[in-house]
């Protein structure tokens, strides 16, 4: 710690910060632009001035980049300075000189950073009196639209975009006033990241395309915390609604999983709530007949209805879900009683998850958060493609490369937040980057060293590299020697680092390299090093469900088709993207009464007899555990019209309808509000205990008043319905959380979960959130960052996996057929979106260009691809990333039925015109 | 008088091949090096000398090597720049030794590698300098030939590689820092200091970057003797200079002379006076990012330390002269479209002041200006100043503008009083000619 003095106060900071970020984090106004918390000083914008004096007696001084300058002990300054005020003011005076203040029609109004920092600086006219600059826009694509005039020319975009994201298509071009910030030409914006750039970009250069399409101000959104949906990392979102339409996606802060930063899935994935395939009201199929189509229906009746079937059924069967909430699954395993629900995942996946489980319950190597990940010095990655399936983590291992050199950084005495000079000292040196996996992607050139293989193979590389780490750890055989050589460099790198990090995955369906992950870390625990294990899991609340527990999917499909059960209830899932068409087809159709609870239509959705509109995420309130093992809660953002309700609310309704008339209400049915499914929700398990802890309960007040997800400037409440009524209706209640759907309540300061989007005076932007830290960059203050419900008890392994799989063996006719994730295709949520239905690529089949050869297959060719009887449409990619013997199919909503790993005769199972002609 | 670092070259213009070179004493001192001269030894031989940059900043170069990390555990490979971009306006001193005698700089830039511990040169040379281009790719490959490149020093163990590359053409390009991001294959911009080239340069090693007209300095220092260097010039600095002269004087031209020669000397004795008809009003005494100069500041030594700071500094000694034939605030519109034009656009003040200041100038000259508009080049003079911009160029394109507002202020206020520029009328011929 070190002392300032500003303006002739002192004032106790961390040495490590420099001036602008000490100062901010007292609270203490300096506009700034071209520094940014995650991303460093470089000196740009010359925006940040102050005065600093030498000593007590300098009387003068010299102005200074606050950014730029360390907060060394005794370092002396002044914001107040007249001159220093004088260059700030002039600095926007500058910028202004060729923005076109079109702030009245532009998207980033209302919450633009340089609208807040032209108003700090208290700049006012314009003495500029000649033409402006103008440049051309480009057409970026379904997400960010793009107005280059208003370019305050920062640099932040293309710092974030190239040097933080990876990306390559955007840069800066041309020179002088004309510098110009783009891509070469007219086109999508490739990078998974690139929607930070509406965050990142201070003015309104780059805004949110999709946000555009239904656009209003920010003060006019009803906002509260959500929890991303789309992938297992549970980055945290702020979804903002007007109308009755959700707008929009931001990223929310939380220092411990996603920081300042979201992927594209999880900005623009939001639009399936919009989508005119929501289900909106309650519909019954008439008579019970199979051949009807289901018919709207009133929700008591439709209540009774299903009420009536649940009491006359012979065995209920309840499948929950990986996408619902905690306390949605804990309904309805309430309702059906603890020994007839099923996760509904497929088996594969459940024994994966329940082995991952195990490892971090009974293993001595804590998981990893996303901030973790960043902070590590060295990574091996086995078998996830995390760019497609965790793309926020790929952006935290993007971080963690640069943790080695750091340290280089640090004895030449370079402050770390002097990112231009890092970057000078560090040049293209990267920290031990390992993936082994069986797709290629631009994230692969930021590896160390990268290694395709079979999942097999890989997981015997893990293995390999547990055995040369630790002691008494199984070793693997028969190694090839580029494999041998590879392993040392792994576990040299490993053991060298300080923080090393493994990753796997369940994508790949295999057992053994989640064993092997374990193996490694565990082997590096034994050599006194500190390592993290992260597993991607498939969904948003896999690892919840999996903490919860339920029978396995096959089994239900027994009891119904044994006829244990006839009477199946189906928690927001799609049961054709678990288990083979034909399986789900005679089990959907030997129920007698098939009830099914979700948002939005899908294939399940259609075999319904009941079917009852759940709420969305931002519709409803929960808690996801995410991948880590991090409980986090989501609240309700707005109120859903038609018959929607949460579906734990659907569940609670069915079981008072479905309880004995008279008798006392109990489980699910006495449920009467969100604190009810929270708390029946920690009994339901050990390890939920602490679910109670995650954010405040409903009952919470502040001053005895609720906190109002609306803005203090939220306008139109009357007028929006004025040719309907000139009276203002009462506000919806919410009695499941401590928030109102008003503008009245609490204005203060809140525990985290509770703040409905960043605001300060003065900070209109996503900036605001330095308002929020008492270090600028650091947590927030109150973070309730979630609660992390596994911690390792044991302090050593007790003992190793040792089932080493064969090395995998391409056979003559078989292909082992492998999954391979998109990060736009992938999820069955974001699809929904418009915007991230543009990105979704074309279903293709991926192949050894020798086994191309061996199929007569060419590059680009079109194939048909029958697969456990359906028949597939593919694009041929000839890929020498994919290892012999294996073809990788693309999973795009096309062929999301597909179960994979499979072995698959690709000679038969591939009809070409060529094929088809000679038939 | 002594002219080490021209004496030899060619009236005619051709370039001097190796085997003059060394018929004159080329590459002789390296010998010194292979007979026990260590890199703390040259190091010191050229602080000694008192030898300062030539590129401008008459930074002491021996001070500059002192920074630079040594011995076993030292960062490598380290690397010497020639900075050989020379885009000042009016500044031809560097291109006359490259062209004249491309060995000096191959041979000082040996010296300058072995006093460093550094194994890798470059000399980064304005593109459009073809000719130099021509005649250091042909010397390079002689001394490769020759064994004075590429190959270990005999009893040293000292091996040195030279490159040549041009560049892609940028006034920033000659800003040391802009120049590494430039042979880095990155944009042209500037890097923040500290940390300074010295520990962390090209490809993030230790790298001096000098002035060519610096580095033809060594060989000599190195042969003659620190004393004998200090001799040459007339004050405190060592050496010679290259002074040069553009503008409507009888004899524009360049001269080697001792440091320290005033610049009436230059200007009467040297380039003959004013041309005939035509009287001086000021002169820019090295490049356009140096302060005007008026006739009471003419008989100031000009050398790097004896211009007072509030008057001004030496830059590049290539000196360039304004006529009472020529408007003032003509001549400085020039120099700033120039400036705007080739600031990189990395920081604020000077991407978005240097246009300004050019249109108010252009104002001016249309007649357009206001009392307004001289206070508003004034608030520029003030704020584009070191320190406050992210590096030299917009301080220097404030120096002639902040000097020609103190000695022509008359001048601006007539542009305003009458409503145009009063040189405009009189001829065609008067039109600025830089
Ligand atoms: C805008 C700008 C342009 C420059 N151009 C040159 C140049 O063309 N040649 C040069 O030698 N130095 C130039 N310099 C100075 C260099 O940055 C550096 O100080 C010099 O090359 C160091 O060499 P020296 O110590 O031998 O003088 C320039 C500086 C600035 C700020
Ligand atoms: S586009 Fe935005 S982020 Fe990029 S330089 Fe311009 S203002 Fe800065
Ligand atoms: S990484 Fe996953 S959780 Fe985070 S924003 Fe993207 S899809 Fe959502
Ligand atoms: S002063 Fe700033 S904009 Fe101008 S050249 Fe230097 S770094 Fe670039
Ligand atoms: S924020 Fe300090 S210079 Fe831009």
């Amino acid at each position: 710690m070190a002392t300032i003095i500003v303006d002739n106060k002192s004032y106790t900071v961390d040495e490590q910060q420099n001036v602008l970020a000490a100062c901010l984090g007292h609270g203490l106004n300096v506009p700034y632009f071209c520094w940014h918390p995650a991303m460093g000083s470089v000196g740009a914008c010359r925006q940040c001035a102050v005065k600093q004096f030498k000593d007590d007696r300098d009387q003068s001084g010299r102005l200074v980049m606050s950014c730029m300058t360390p907060a060394t002990n005794g370092t002396r300054i002044s914001i107040d300075d007249p001159e220093a005020k004088a260059f700030r003011a002039s600095v926007i005076e500058w910028l202004m000189v060729n923005h076109p203040h079109d702030c009245p029609v532009c998207d980033e109004g209302g919450e633009c950073h340089l609208q807040d920092m032209t108003v700090m600086t208290r700049h006012v006219y314009r003495r500029y009196r000649y033409q402006k600059r103008t440049h051309r826009n480009q057409a970026l694509g379904p997400f960010i639209r793009h107005e280059m005039n208003r370019c305050i020319q920062c640099y932040r975009c293309v710092r974030y975009y190239r040097d933080y994201a990876g990306g390559r298509d955007l840069n800066v071009f041309g020179s002088h006033d004309a510098v110009y910030f783009g891509r070469e030409q007219d086109g999508t914006l490739e990078n998974e990241f690139s929607g930070n750039l509406v965050e990142v970009c201070p003015t309104g250069v780059f805004t949110d395309k999709t946000f555009f399409h239904h656009y209003t101000r920010k003060w006019d959104l009803q906002a509260a915390q959500s929890i991303c949906p789309h992938c297992s990392l549970g980055c945290n979102t702020t979804a903002g609604e007007r109308s009755g339409t959700l707008r929009r996606i931001t990223n929310r802060f939380n220092s411990q999983v996603n920081g300042y930063f979201l992927c594209d899935r999880g900005r623009f994935g939001y639009e399936y709530v919009n989508s005119p395939h929501r289900i909106k009201r309650a519909v019954v199929r008439p008579d019970c007949d199979r051949t009807k189509p289901g018919q709207p229906e009133e929700v008591p009746q439709a209540i009774e209805i299903a009420a009536d079937r649940l009491r006359r059924a012979r065995g209920v069967v309840g499948l929950g879900s990986p996408r619902a909430s905690l306390e949605a699954n804990v309904a309805l395993r309430s309702l059906v009683d603890p020994q007839h629900f099923y996760q509904g995942v497929d088996e594969q996946e459940r024994q994966l998850l329940s082995t991952i489980l195990k490892i971090f319950q009974t293993g001595p190597v804590p998981s990893a958060s996303i901030h973790d990940a960043e902070q590590s010095d060295a990574v091996f990655v086995l078998g996830a493609d995390l760019l497609n399936e965790a793309p926020r983590l790929a952006l935290a291992l993007l971080q963690s490369i640069r943790q080695e050199p750091m340290e280089q950084v640090d004895e030449l005495k370079i402050p770390r937040w002097d990112e231009a000079a890092v970057r000078n000292a560090v040049q293209n040196r990267r920290g031990p980057l390992f993936l082994a996996g069986y797709q290629r992607t631009w994230f692969h050139e930021y590896a160390t060293d990268t290694y395709f293989a079979a999942p097999d193979d890989i997981a015997r590389l893990g293995f390999a590299v547990a055995g040369s780490i630790g002691q008494g750890t199984p070793s693997v055989p028969d190694l090839s020697p580029e494999v041998k050589d590879l392993t040392q460099r792994i576990a040299e790198a490993l053991t060298h680092a300080q923080r090393p990090l493994i990753i796997a995955g369940t994508k790949s369906g295999s057992q053994a390299t989640i064993e092997a992950a374990a193996n490694v870390a565990w082997a590096l625990h034994q050599q006194g090093k500190q390592p993290r294990l992260s597993f991607v899991l498939p969904e948003c609340n896999s690892a919840g469900l999996a903490l919860l527990g339920g029978g396995r999917l096959n089994d239900a499909f027994d009891a119904i088709r044994q006829g244990k059960a006839d009477t199946v209830i189906v928690l927001e899932n799609d049961l054709y993207r678990r288990a083979e068409a034909a399986n789900v087809d005679a089990f959907l159709e030997t129920a007698q009464t098939v009830v099914v609870i979700d948002s939005v239509e899908h294939r399940t959705t259609a075999h319904a007899d009941v079917l009852l509109p759940s709420a969305t995420g931002p519709e409803s309130d929960g808690t996801f555990v995410n991948q880590e093992g991090r409980a986090q809660r989501f609240y309700q953002v707005f109120v859903p019209d038609g018959d929607v309700k949460e579906s734990w609310r659907w569940l609670s309704e069915l079981g008072r309808a479905t309880s004995q008339e008279g008798g006392s209400e109990s489980g699910v049915a006495a449920w009467r509000n969100f604190d009810d499914a929270v708390s029946a929700t920690a009994t339901a398990a050990p390890a939920l205990a602490r679910i109670g802890e995650v954010a405040p309960s409903a009952s919470f007040r502040l001053v005895g008043q609720k906190v109002p997800r609306q803005s203090e400037r939220y306008s139109g409440r009357t007028s929006l319905i004025s040719h309907l009524t000139m009276h203002e209706p009462p506000p919806p209640v919410d009695h499941d959380s401590p928030l109102g759907f008003t503008m009245e309540g609490y204005r203060g300061p809140l525990p985290s979960p509770l703040i409905s989007q960043f605001w300060a005076p003065g900070w209109n932007s996503i900036q605001a959130v330095n308002t929020y830290q008492d270090e600028v960059g650091g947590p927030l203050r109150d973070e309730m960052p979630g609660v992390r419900l596994i911690e390792p008890v044991a302090t050593k392994a007790s003992g190793w996996f040792t089932t080493i799989p064969r090395a995998f063996q391409p056979t003559a006719h078989q292909w082992l057929l492998l999954p391979l994730s998109a990060v736009f295709g992938s999820d069955e949520l974001s699809n929904r979106s418009p915007a991230i239905a543009e990105r979704i690529g074309k279903p293709f089949l991926s192949l050894h260009p020798s086994d191309g050869a061996r199929l007569t297959l060419e590059d680009h060719s079109t194939v048909d691809l029958v697969l456990q009887g359906t028949t597939y449409r593919l694009v041929v990619h000839l890929d020498p990333s994919t290892p012999v013997g294996t073809a990788g199919l693309s999973l795009v909503p096309e062929v999301s039925g597909v179960s994979m790993p499979a072995w698959v005769d690709l000679l038969k199972a591939i009809q070409t015109e060529h094929k088809r002609r000679a038939a | 008088m002594e002219r080490p670092l021209t004496q030899h070259i060619h009236p005619d213009g051709t370039t001097r091949t190796l085997r003059e070179y060394v018929k004159t004493g080329g590459y002789r001192c390296l010998q010194r090096l292979s007979s026990g001269l260590a890199p703390k030894d040259l190091q010191r031989l050229v602080t000694d000398a008192g030898l300062r940059g030539r590129g401008g900043g008459g930074f002491l170069t021996g001070t500059k090597w002192s920074f630079v990390p040594m011995g076993a555990d030292a960062p490598k490979p380290k690397y010497i720049v020639a900075n050989g971009d020379e885009m000042e306006p009016g500044t031809f001193k560097d291109r006359v030794l490259m062209e004249g005698d491309p060995h000096g700089l191959v041979e000082g830039m040996i010296l300058a590698g072995y006093a460093i511990d550094a194994e890798v040169g470059y000399i980064f040379l304005r593109g459009e300098y073809h000719l130099s281009a021509q005649r250091l790719t042909e010397a390079i490959a002689e001394a490769y030939a020759a064994g004075y490149l590429g190959t270990p020093l005999p009893g040293t163990g000292f091996r040195f590689d030279l490159h040549l590359h041009a560049s892609a053409g940028r006034y920033i390009c000659g800003e040391e820092t802009a120049l590494i991001n430039a042979l880095e294959g990155k944009r042209a911009v500037p890097r923040a200091k500290p940390p300074f080239p010295q520990t962390v340069g090209l490809w993030g090693k230790p790298t001096v970057v000098q002035n060519v007209e610096t580095l033809y300095n060594i060989p000599h220092i190195v042969n003659q003797g620190s004393d004998w260097y200090h001799r040459l010039s007339r004050t405190q600095d060592g050496g010679t200079k290259i002074y040069g002269i553009s503008g409507r004087v009888a004899n524009p031209g360049w001269w080697e002379l001792p440091l320290g020669t005033t610049a009436r000397e230059v200007l009467e004795q040297h380039a003959g006076g004013m041309a005939d008809g035509v009287c001086f009003r000021g002169l820019l005494p090295g490049g356009i990012s140096t302060a005007f100069m008026t006739e009471e500041h003419l008989d100031l030594p000009l050398d790097f330390s004896s211009i007072p700071p509030e008057i001004g500094r030496l830059g590049t000694a290539t000196m360039i002269v304004l006529d009472d034939h020529t408007c003032p605030v003509g001549f400085v519109l020039n120099l700033e479209k120039f400036f705007a034009r080739e600031s990189c656009g990395w920081c604020t003040p000077c991407r978005e002041g240097l246009p300004w200041v050019a249109k108010l100038l252009m104002s001016f000259e249309e007649g357009r200006a206001t009392s307004e508009d001289l206070s508003l080049l004034k608030m520029h003079t003030k704020w584009l100043a070191p320190g406050h911009t992210f590096c030299g160029l917009a301080p220097g394109a404030m120096a002639p503008l902040q000097s020609a507002l103190k000695y022509f202020h008359d001048d601006f206020e007539r542009h305003i009083s009458t409503r145009g520029c009063p040189w405009s009328k009189k001829s065609s011929q008067q039109k600025v000619l830089v």
